[in-house]
């Protein structure tokens, strides 16, 4: 008789973020058996008690490099996983917390905590791929679940996951639902907005806010030129492309061309 | 068409031609308004029309408007391309399962939906003659998109206005209904509601007709239907240059209004989604967790993706450049090498749907000038 195959090991591991990609693993409560029963879970504080040592087949990333010590662990996570994945907004592009970035983190050490100094923080939150060398990365703010499962699944049958980096626009044409930008004005960061949500928001009749980051060729200032057209002020503009994915380099370039000093209008 | 083959069908009769169909086990599909816009769906009689309703559309702009008219076909180019149903977004190929050391393959049964389109637009018979000539004809026909077609039933409507963005004129292409159809319908405003001067293209289409018609159409009416029609040709929004298309850009592949449209293109692909004769797909490979079950499916593709070109060791059209002109290209130019017409209908969706609206016609208008 041959021996039962080893199951993959999987960790998922927490940097600075919400948790909420984490909790869309455990979201997926249909599919979470299966993946139990194929993976060896090895590493999940959202969802088990048990820390296992050792070496990871799959590790899955949530979070951003805020703290020298975080910066340190990754590197030790990298040395013990086949295949890192990055999931969501925060581990690939560093998150809402990367506003810091375009400000002194001191200034909101400040604002937030009554005692400052206690604070040990990096100037900047960064991206893991900025640390080490990353495998593949999962984009959302949070990630699909749908999206989230399809790469285990490929991990787990060596195939690349179905993961497009193209427009949400083609999403939202796929589904057959109204544009809102054409139909109703309402400015819309889909073109630009790597797809993955299923085009949630123009479902409900609204922009997109562009939480999967930027897609593969994004035209950001000739989307950015467009809005401006439909009436968005140099602020809006601005907010509009520093948001979840501010620090990823084409919204981050976006944001800065409407800044007080450089804004063209 | 002879006059006397043309016929008068009233509202009733048109609603009765929706239930005809319905009970003969069509699947009828017409004109509604649906967030925002004029979009194809399941209707059941002639209620569920956009009596009253019209559009506007212009470059990367399209709005809902009252006609002020109660007619039933007051608008034009709808939002969305009847490839939707034919040739839908997604459609599965096959699906594998696994038993043990045996694996199984699925092939996917040919659909056996029969489709009835009520309210089909000039532009858009000759969109579904020429996916007839890229998805029936050739070594590898599409064997959905044939079963589908072969049981199509078209109810065309002829344009009483022509839209913001359209230019089927300058295309050869319409606004009248020439052929490809079962039977043709021409809208005339009257005091007590429309009526529609109608005439069959299949025997099909003639013997529905002799079911819901009121009488033979007068010379006037027909005069009428015509008139029109010949209005509407003369009032498109839009036209494309009257030029050897197929040799200008052929000429010019490095014209520098390539770079010029390639600043303002999104590559978000919606102008591929939208035109009607856009054909092109991917595979997408899915299989569950436990490795039992696999399905392989056929979705849209766009040539403004990267993976559209992607071979070994990268895209081969990187630039947004070298894929805009790759689209319109292909749709002006090599279209005609590889099916022997145009790609391009002149229905002005890749216009009024492009959020930037970047302009077919105006694109090589500016090639044309040199
Ligand atoms: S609504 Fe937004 S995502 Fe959808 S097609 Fe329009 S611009 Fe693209
Ligand atoms: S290229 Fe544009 S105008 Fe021509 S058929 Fe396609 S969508 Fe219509
Ligand atoms: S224009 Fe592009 S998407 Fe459309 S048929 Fe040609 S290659 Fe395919
Ligand atoms: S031409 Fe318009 S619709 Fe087409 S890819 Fe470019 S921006 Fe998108």
């Amino acid at each position: 008789m041959t021996p039962t195959p080893r199951k993959p090991r999987l960790a998922v591991w927490k940097f600075a973020s919400c948790d909420g990609c984490q909790l869309s693993l455990l979201d997926c409560e249909d599919e979470l058996l299966d993946i139990a029963a194929a993976i060896d879970i090895a590493y999940f504080p959202e969802a088990a008690r048990g820390v296992i040592r050792g070496r990871y087949d799959l590790s899955l990333v949530e979070g951003s490099v805020t703290t020298a010590h975080d910066a340190e662990r990754i590197r030790d996570i990298r040395a013990r996983s086949r295949v890192l994945v990055t999931i969501g907004a925060c581990a690939t592009a560093g998150g809402i917390q990367a506003l810091r970035n375009f400000a002194d983190v001191r200034d909101y050490a400040a604002a937030v905590y009554p005692d400052p100094a206690h604070i040990d923080t990096l100037a900047t939150s960064t991206p893991i791929a900025d640390h080490v060398p990353v495998d593949f990365e999962l984009r959302g703010c949070p990630v699909s679940k749908r999206q989230l499962v399809e790469t285990i699944a490929a991990h787990l049958a060596g195939r690349r996951p179905v993961v497009p980096a193209h427009s949400v626009c083609i999403e939202c044409k796929l589904r057959g639902l109204t544009c809102v930008m054409v139909a109703r004005g309402t400015p819309c960061l889909g073109p630009v907005t790597q797809a993955g949500c299923g085009a949630i928001c123009p479902a409900h009749d609204r922009g997109c806010y562009g939480c999967f980051g930027p897609m593969e060729t994004p035209n950001a200032a000739a989307l950015a030129e467009r809005a401006r057209e439909l009436g968005l002020g140099q602020d809006e503009l601005r907010r509009a492309f520093r948001s979840f994915n501010a620090a990823a380099p084409a919204f981050r370039e976006e944001s800065e061309r409407h800044d007080d000093q450089n804004d063209q209008g | 068409m002879e006059p006397e083959d043309r016929v008068i069908v009233a509202i009733a009769g048109l609603n009765a031609l929706i239930g005809a169909l319905d009970r003969d086990g069509y699947r009828v599909l017409g004109p509604t308004v649906r967030d925002g816009v004029i979009a194809c769906g399941d209707i059941s009689g002639v209620d569920e029309l956009p009596a009253g309703w019209s559009d506007e559309q212009d470059g990367g702009r399209y709005r809902l408007t009252r006609s002020g008219a109660e007619t039933i076909f007051g608008f034009t180019s709808g939002a969305q391309a009847w490839k939707r149903f034919l040739h839908p977004p997604r459609q599965r190929l096959w699906r594998a399962t696994r038993d043990g050391d045996r694996v199984r393959v699925h092939a996917e049964p040919a659909p056996d939906e029969r489709f009835a389109f009520i309210g089909v637009r000039a532009c858009d018979l000759h969109a579904i003659a020429i996916q007839d000539r890229v998805l029936t004809e050739g070594a590898y026909p599409d064997p959905f998109y044939t079963a589908r077609r072969k049981e199509l039933f078209i109810v065309a409507v002829n344009c009483a206005r022509a839209g913001g963005t359209c230019f089927c004129t300058s295309m050869g292409t319409g606004p009248a209904a020439t052929s490809g159809f079962d039977i043709a319908l021409t809208e005339l405003p009257g005091e007590g509601g429309s009526s529609f001067v109608a005439q069959a293209g299949s025997p099909r289409g003639a013997a529905l007709l002799r079911d819901v018609a009121d009488r033979p159409a007068t010379a006037e009416e027909c005069a009428a239907a015509e008139a029109i029609v010949a209005r509407t040709a003369a009032s498109m929004g839009r036209a494309m240059p009257d030029h050897d298309l197929r040799a200008l850009l052929l000429d010019n592949p490095d014209h520098p209004r390539w770079d010029d449209v390639a600043d303002r293109c999104l590559t978000c692909g919606n102008c591929t989604m939208v035109c009607p004769t856009c054909f092109c797909t991917t595979t997408e490979d899915s299989a569950d967790l436990s490795g039992t079950e696999s399905t392989r499916t056929q979705r849209w593709e766009s040539c403004f993706t990267m993976d559209f070109s992607y071979i070994h060791g990268g895209s081969v059209r990187a630039s947004s450049r070298a894929r805009y002109r790759q689209w319109m290209t292909h749709k002006l130019a090599t279209w005609i090498d590889q099916f022997g017409t145009s790609g391009c209908v002149g229905c002005g969706r890749c216009i009024t749907w492009c959020p930037v609206g970047i302009d077919i016609t105006e694109e090589v208008a500016a090639i044309a000038q040199g």
